[in-house]
């Protein structure tokens, strides 16, 4: 089996994979990160972004191997443990922004690369719009759009914690 | 109100390890010596299975068994169930086929289980799945309810394909308001079928533990300890002492998590056969093919009014497609959940509906978001507003002359709605969507060549189900009460067990801001167990927006048993009768004076038990209670959905929604309105994207997300959305439930607002561009008001 190294959330990590595992696979199997879920078969519904040297990538579509060196961040390596919430996390509670919670670190996730590209102030339709690569089937949308929104503002107030694992 | 009482919006206690990565869902458990299962499904919609071949796949690497139905049924494992036991109009009882967790003999749609592949890893178990050889031989399938009765016969039990031929209502006197009637409006629909699409696929994850002999079972079910019951008692799988069912964080269940399915008894089996754990976690095209769909109605339906816009009768004909096999609860979902809802929030005084469920092959079709409740609100709805049009009144006039106005009111199909004020919604939800300047905006929207309509649905739904004597006599197989257990701590710090089950209401939530008010104690000091049927006494769990109206209502009646309690203790330490103990605030005082004890003091004494003897009070401090509801409740409101077309795609934009419910009392009102948000997405989904498609041969064709049309952010607008309020009188709380609200109403509202824009009654949901592409086509749009 071939051996994979890549540094996840700032730590550095080796496993040995079959040349078919997929990057979800590799964190939550090998590494038992099980923050970053598996909501579809076919790249659609974004439960399973992570971002991958920094953009945003769907790891149910990405091979472990492929990440040979990469530096990824999950769900878990957002905020320091036992540190402040990154402001998105927070804005996602705060506007109750999730139900059931499955869609969740993906969104998260994605948002973050909203912000990275389009920048802290998002309107609506940007927001809707820049959404097409995740579903959500609890909160028909409205609260998420409006926790992007102020999780984007609060990024740009500097939050300490919102670079901390990027 | 508290900041974190009864009304207040609370941030969610669980969102931290929801936002953290934390959660743990099924998928998220692992067991020292876990093996996969991946099952061998059927390829084809009917056919016989002559033989089946797994020798080459037990000499598969990784491979440690492979099992088939044979061997199921050569353990004597029985067949899962119908719960709910519904009568034709002859008296006969439904023909329920039997239902081996693992097909043999014969497959019966596309997905049916009839061999699993137990294996070190799921690619492992693929591999060797690929190589059971199954000889099939075809037959012919019928996959559309409309053709069912004269469609190759699916099971031996059922000729014609037909379950049961029910019927609810006075056919003579229905007839007879018919034939006096001025107007009668006609129309046909078909209730488009549906897959849940829950975010988190199902999953089971079964360990057996040969040393005590007993099974465990994490799994996404919105009702454990039913889980337990039937794969106990009816499947047989081990006694119900013997077997513990963990329902952990759940993601998402919209009811298709309430059944009994295939995979976590194949799990169970085959985890005590190799005497090691087996996990299965469903693919999402696997949840296509195997997860209960719903809806699927063909129905014609007819209105009787009077020369003066008066209902006199409603009758409806439903052809019902329950699919494959019956799942747990579906024979319920056509009758006595959508029959009974058909008077809407009007006063019909006639109304006759018969409902024939047939089998198909295909997936089976059980209970989702409103079950029953959306298909007898969009014939309601869509009959109303179309006879409005018909008869030139505007629709909210004819809605406002047939409202229910006196409360109780008993319908003529069981129902007896006990609250609400129907005008108090409709008017509110006109004045915020500015149905007044709608006129100005369709002229304007005209000028940049869109069609601009308008569409209401004045919705009612039966929740909190559900009263167990009520619910028996009409067939249910289950008591529908909730359980609580109220345990407080030496430290008086607050413990609650629910029978109820959160997968993204919020319980934890929304039970402590109860507990919270109730006792005077920090809402931080309440925790709420639920989903594990080791901790928490026997429960329902969670649907038919139940968990509010029932679930809270036995805390509080179990809190009413620790504060009679608690008084008695506080009387010993306070040395005064216990008739003159208050209890305020968290506070024990006695009347009149300035004596008093806190509730943390109260809570040690109840266990030191210093202050009384144990023969004349038992120490502790914890109580349960079982709370059997006395109605239904009924949640009722007004939606209104404001679309624009373009003209020359077909493409229907939703620009404004408005939705006024009443919920009775309502203990968060940010979740409240995230239920609702979810809600309307879905029925959306239903109206304007949403459809399962077979093809004839009964292979589905929209088996994953790139062929299901799930809401994408950008398909939704944002949502005003508001309440009134009249407490339900039937519980202690006055809640009535909100989670169905937004699906029930949803899609009249929306087809209600496109047949307004193109002016014809000819459109089938989902509503595409294509389909209303197609309508315009046929239609002279209604010209500009």
């Amino acid at each position: 089996m071939p051996s994979v190294s890549m540094t996840v959330n700032g730590k550095p990590v080796t496993g040995d994979v079959e040349a078919r595992t997929l990057l979800v696979q590799f964190l939550r199997e090998n590494l038992r990160l099980t923050g970053t879920h598996v909501g579809c078969d076919t790249s659609q519904c974004g439960a399973c972004v992570v971002h991958i040297d920094g953009i945003a990538g769907k790891s149910c579509t990405t091979l472990a191997l492929q990440c040979e060196g990469a530096k990824i961040t999950t769900i878990e390596g957002l905020a320091e443990v036992n540190g402040p919430l990154h402001p998105m996390q927070e804005a996602f509670r705060e506007h109750h922004g999730l139900q059931c919670g499955f869609c969740t670190p993906g969104m998260i996730m994605a948002a973050l690369d909203i912000v990275r590209r389009k920048g802290n102030d998002l309107d609506e339709h940007t927001i809707r719009d820049q959404l097409d690569g995740n579903l959500c089937r609890c909160t028909g949308y409205h609260n998420i759009v409006k926790a992007i929104q102020a999780g984007a503002k609060a990024m740009a107030k500097g939050a300490p914690a919102a670079q901390a694992a990027e | 109100m508290s900041a974190t009482g009864i009304g207040a919006a609370v941030r969610r206690k669980e969102d931290f390890r929801f936002i953290t990565g934390k959660g743990q869902y099924t998928d998220d458990v692992t067991r020292p010596g876990e093996t996969r299962a991946v099952f061998v499904r059927s390829p084809h919609a009917h056919a016989k299975i002559k033989s089946i071949d797994v020798s080459e796949a037990k000499r598969m690497p990784g491979v440690i068994d492979v099992l088939t139905g044979t061997d199921l049924a050569g353990d004597k494992i029985g067949n899962l169930i119908c719960g709910w036991m519904i009568h034709s109009k002859d008296g006969s009882p439904m023909k329920m086929s039997p239902h081996p967790a693992l097909a043999s003999g014969k497959v019966n749609h596309v997905g049916d289980a009839l061999a699993v592949v137990i294996a070190e890893s799921v690619a492992l178990g693929k591999d060797a799945a690929e190589k059971v050889k199954v000889d099939y031989e075809e037959l012919p399938a019928v996959v559309d309810p409309a053709q069912a009765k004269s469609g190759p016969q699916i099971h031996e039990v059922a000729p014609k394909n037909t379950i049961y031929e029910w019927s609810l209502g006075d056919a003579k006197a229905t007839e007879a308001a018919f034939a006096a009637a001025k107007h009668v409006t006609k129309l046909d629909f078909i209730n488009n079928r549906l897959a849940p699409n829950a975010m988190e696929p199902r999953a089971a994850l079964a360990e057996y533990d040969a040393g005590t002999d007993q099974l465990t079972l994490w799994n996404t079910s919105q009702n454990p300890h039913v889980a337990r019951l039937v794969i106990s008692a009816f499947v047989g799988i081990a006694p119900e002492h013997k077997l513990r069912v963990i329902a952990p964080d759940v993601g998402g269940g919209f009811g298709s998590k309430i059944f009994i399915y295939p995979e976590e008894v194949v799990c169970l089996w085959a985890s005590r056969r190799v005497r090691r754990p087996v996990k299965w976690t469903s693919e999402r095209t696997e949840a296509f093919l195997t997860d209960a769909h719903g809806r699927d109605h063909v129905t014609h339906a007819e209105l009787a009014l009077d020369a003066n816009g008066k209902i006199l009768a409603l009758r409806a004909h439903t052809i019902a497609n329950l699919g494959a096999y019956m799942s747990t609860f579906s024979s319920s979902v056509p009758t006595y959940l959508y029959a009974t809802l058909l008077s809407g929030q009007y006063d019909i005084p006639q109304i006759y509906c018969e409902v024939d469920a047939v089998y198909t092959n295909t997936v089976p079709v059980d209970a989702y978001r409103g079950a029953g409740r959306p298909e007898a609100t969009f014939v309601v709805e869509r009959l109303v507003e179309v006879a409005a049009r018909e008869l030139g009144l505007e629709p909210p006039e004819l809605r406002k002359r047939n409202f229910v106005k006196s409360f109780p009111h008993q319908t003529p199909v069981i129902m007896a709605y006990d609250a609400g004020d129907y005008n108090a919604s409709l008017k509110k939800a006109m004045d915020l969507a500015d149905v007044r300047g709608f006129a100005k905006r369709k002229r304007e929207a005209a000028r940049h060549g869109k069609l601009r309509g308008l569409g209401y649905s004045t919705y009612i739904e039966a929740c909190g189900i559900a009263p167990s004597q009520a619910v028996g006599s009409l067939g249910a197989g289950v008591g529908l009460w909730e359980s609580a257990e109220v345990r407080v701590n030496p430290t008086g710090s607050v413990e609650v067990l629910t029978g109820s089950h959160a997968h993204g209401q919020g319980h934890e939530t929304t039970f402590a801001q109860l507990v919270s008010e109730r006792l005077g104690i920090p809402f931080e000091n309440v925790s709420i167990v639920h989903g594990d049927t080791d901790k928490v006494q026997f429960g329902m769990g969670t649907y038919g927006s139940r968990s509010g109206a029932v679930g809270m209502s036995a805390i509080v009646k179990a809190l009413d048993k620790v504060e009679a309690k608690a008084k008695k203790v506080a009387a010993h330490m306070l040395e005064a009768a216990e008739g003159d103990i208050e209890f305020k605030d968290g506070k024990f005082t006695v009347a009149g004076t300035d004596k008093s004890a806190a509730w943390g003091d109260v809570a040690l004494n109840a266990y030191i038990a210093h202050k009384f003897s144990g023969q004349e009070l038992e120490p502790g401090l914890k109580e349960t209670s079982f709370y059997d509801p006395t109605n239904f409740t009924f949640p009722a409101g007004c939606h209104i959905c404001e679309i624009e077309i373009d003209r020359d795609t077909g493409k229907t934009e939703i620009v404004n929604w408005t939705a006024v419910d009443d919920f009775g009392t309502i203990i968060n009102p940010m979740i409240v309105e995230g239920q609702v948000h979810g809600g309307i997405a879905q029925g959306v989904g239903q109206a304007l994207l949403e459809g399962v498609v077979y093809d004839k041969d009964g292979q589905l064709v929209t088996g994953s997300l790139m062929d299901y049309s799930m809401p994408h952010a950008h398909d939704l607008p944002s949502f005003k959305v508001e309440t009134t309020e009249t407490k339900a009188p039937s519980n202690p709380l006055g809640i009535k439930g909100c989670g169905e609200a937004g699906a029930i109403a949803a899609p009249a509202a929306v087809i209600n607002a496109i047949t307004d824009a193109i002016g014809t009654e000819q459109l089938a949901m989902p509503a595409t561009a294509n389909a209303v592409w197609s309508a315009l086509q046929r239609a002279t749009p209604r010209a500009a008001a």
